[in-house]
């Protein structure tokens, strides 16, 4: 059907039968609050608002599950171009596309595929955005492959939680997190309520190391032909500079890459071992594990049926994080991730210090040793001004002690402190470094501009 | 479970564009535990630290002054880098005085498992500095960076404690020549 053809009732009657099944009727498998009516279709697909992270592997297939869902505010958020090796399974892309940006072909293609969606291109990093623009969509789902970008996100999310006065949660800040991700024939897709189940900080240390060799192997005995790549890349690169120093190693370029192969091949030949080829250079070099389009499907249809199951609460979500074996066979668990008390992103640790618009950094720092709500021992205070991190007093280490003494005796306001300002605490008495709102009240003896 | 639409269904758009902009930028969460890592830092009376810049935290220096053992009345210097993936993945350590150590190579590199195979987030800046001051007291030729000083460990301690002396004071070891690092 081509979108310019007339949409007649009857089509649409059609073409959302399947989905009305599900949201206009209650069952036995239902949500036990869910509430069947026709307006939860037309909320879905008419004001709900999704963000999808990364238009790779795993965006494509969400972008084009989500959309043939009925989905129309999407918005896809991507910083890569479109490479030839991509093509055998990021199928919205051809090989005219290469170099251009994936978020936008992605876009370009679904929108004129499938009638009636509204997605939208962002080709640029998620650090690039702020928190207002992550705040206008109900739910996030990402199919990313960095964890460096997966915290980035979970953090953001984190902080767009607000707290009632009683300490509770206001669910209605809660942007849900759905989060997909592949390697080779494994994967996981997980659900994530940011301040009510386990965020992506609580469970770090489900994500496996990175693949590293002793040092002294890759130096002095080494037996695998990966052994050779790596000493030509952590060693003999910087010792060769062979681009010049301010160079550093590029995957990506095929003259760096030749050069490692040629020089991890002559390290081999001296040790025996057999085995170095480019593509293995390459992917010693990038970390590149093989991507399989297959697991790549499976996950992102586990991921947008969590989307679709949030956005309408027709059925229970996933509790909350589903593994993906199909390397031997077809093998999926789910189990319940916990939440950490002390998680550093999801844990509600902000406190609010009152203070008069004269107090000083003293002020603060007495407050935190002597006040009931704190009572720490010896507090390091920082605080990120207009963008940059500033330290603004840290007794535990000499050299910045000094350096940071004078702030003591400094108004709040003349360290650019104000009302409203978070400060960033660490103390023994504390697991993490935690976040002080300050609520600065107007000096009533003062006769203060307003 | 809870109705996350039947709450906010309506105000997400008022919202979004109108409170874009203006707040603060939060810290993330390597900055957060990197804080708390320094906060917390507990040095032997033999290191101290230099931090070039005192609003960066993640960049700076540890100076080892071993007070016995092979290597002591030197004074070496090792960066530390912490990266956005901290405490995921280790902060990166080099040495940057030039040391004839089994476990150093010349480059700077340092052999030591916790700053590579070994590392779990639950390390702290702590115990590397601690990891560094072991290295410079029990020199391990069993995982030798500089062949040369771990053969020499083991078949001539003599004359091994003889080069380090030499390298320490300033001058050649072999044919590398070292800078003097005595105190």
């Amino acid at each position: 059907m081509s979108s310019g053809e007339v949409q007649t009732a009857e089509y649409l009657q059609r073409r959302w039968l399947n989905i009305r099944k599900l949201l206009e009727r209650s069952g036995p498998f239902c949500h036990p609050d869910f509430e069947p009516s026709a307006e939860i279709l037309d909320f879905t697909m008419n004001s709900c608002k999704i963000l999808i992270v990364g238009a790779g592997g795993l965006g494509c297939e969400l972008l084009k599950d989500l959309a043939l869902m009925g989905f129309k505010k999407i918005h896809i958020i991507d910083m890569d171009t479109i490479e030839l090796s991509n093509l055998n399974r990021q199928f919205l892309f051809r090989k005219n596309d290469i170099g251009l940006s994936k978020a936008k072909c992605a876009v370009e293609f679904v929108n004129k595929r499938v009638p009636g969606c509204e997605a939208t291109a962002h080709h640029c990093a998620i650090q690039d955005m702020d928190d207002g623009f992550y705040r206008q969509f109900h739910i996030v789902v990402c199919g990313l492959d960095s964890i460096v970008a997966r915290r980035w996100l979970n953090g953001m999310l984190a902080s767009l939680l607000q707290y009632n006065d009683d300490g509770s949660l206001d669910q209605s800040s809660v942007i849900p997190l759905v989060d997909g991700g592949t390697e080779g024939f494994k994967g996981n897709a997980r659900v994530i309520l940011p301040g009510m189940s386990a965020c992506i900080e609580c469970t770090l240390d489900l994500y496996p190391p990175q693949i590293t060799f002793p040092l002294c192997t890759i130096a002095n005995t080494p037996r695998l032909p990966e052994h050779c790549i790596e000493y030509v890349k952590v060693l003999q690169w910087s010792k060769e500079n062979p681009w010049g120093n301010t160079i550093p190693l590029d995957g990506d370029d095929p003259h760096h890459v030749a050069w490692v192969l040629e020089k991890a091949q002559e390290r081999a030949m001296k040790h025996g071992i057999s085995g170095v080829t480019y593509r293995l250079t390459q992917g010693v070099l990038k970390n590149i594990i093989p991507a399989v389009a297959s697991t790549n499907a499976v996950i992102a249809a586990a991921c947008a049926t969590e989307v679709f199951k949030l956005a309408s609460s027709c059925c229970v979500n996933m509790n909350n994080y589903m593994v993906l074996n199909i390397a031997d066979g077809v093998y999926t668990y789910t189990f319940s991730a916990e939440r950490r008390a002390d998680c550093v992103a999801c844990s509600n640790s902000t406190k609010v210090m009152a203070l008069e618009s004269d107090a000083t950094l003293q002020t603060i720092y007495t407050k935190l040793c002597e006040d009931q709500l704190f009572m720490m021992k010896s507090p390091g205070i920082t605080t990120i001004i207009n963008g940059r991190n500033k330290t603004l007093y840290m007794s535990s280490i000499k050299s910045i002690e000094e350096r940071t003494r004078d702030n003591l005796k400094k108004k709040i306001t003349d360290l650019g402190l104000y009302n409203g300002a978070e400060i960033l605490v660490a103390d023994v008495t504390t697991p993490n470094t935690i976040t002080i709102k300050l609520n600065v009240i107007e000096n009533l003896d003062v006769d203060m501009p307003s | 479970m809870i109705k996350l639409f039947s709450l906010k269904q309506q105000k997400k758009d008022e919202e979004g564009t109108a409170r874009a902009g203006g707040s603060q930028k939060k810290a993330t969460a390597a900055q957060l535990r990197i804080t708390k890592d320094l906060n917390e830092l507990n040095l032997p009376k033999t290191c101290s630290t230099e931090f070039p810049d005192q609003d960066d935290l993640l960049n700076f220096k540890l100076i080892i002054c071993p007070d016995e053992g092979f290597y002591r009345g030197g004074r070496f210097v090792f960066s530390f880098k912490v990266g956005p993936n901290y405490p995921h993945e280790p902060p990166k350590v080099k040495c940057e005085t030039a040391v004839y150590h089994p476990n150093i190579d010349l480059e700077g590199n340092v052999c030591l498992n916790i700053l590579r195979e070994d590392w779990k987030p639950v390390l702290t800046v702590n115990s590397i500095v601690y990891g560094l001051q072991y290295l410079f007291l029990e020199p391990n030729p069993e995982d030798p960076l500089n062949k040369e000083a771990a053969d020499e460990l083991q078949s001539n301690r003599r004359l091994f404690e003889q080069h380090v002396q030499r390298a320490m004071r300033g001058g050649y070891v072999g044919s590398s020549y070292f800078e003097r690092c005595l105190k």
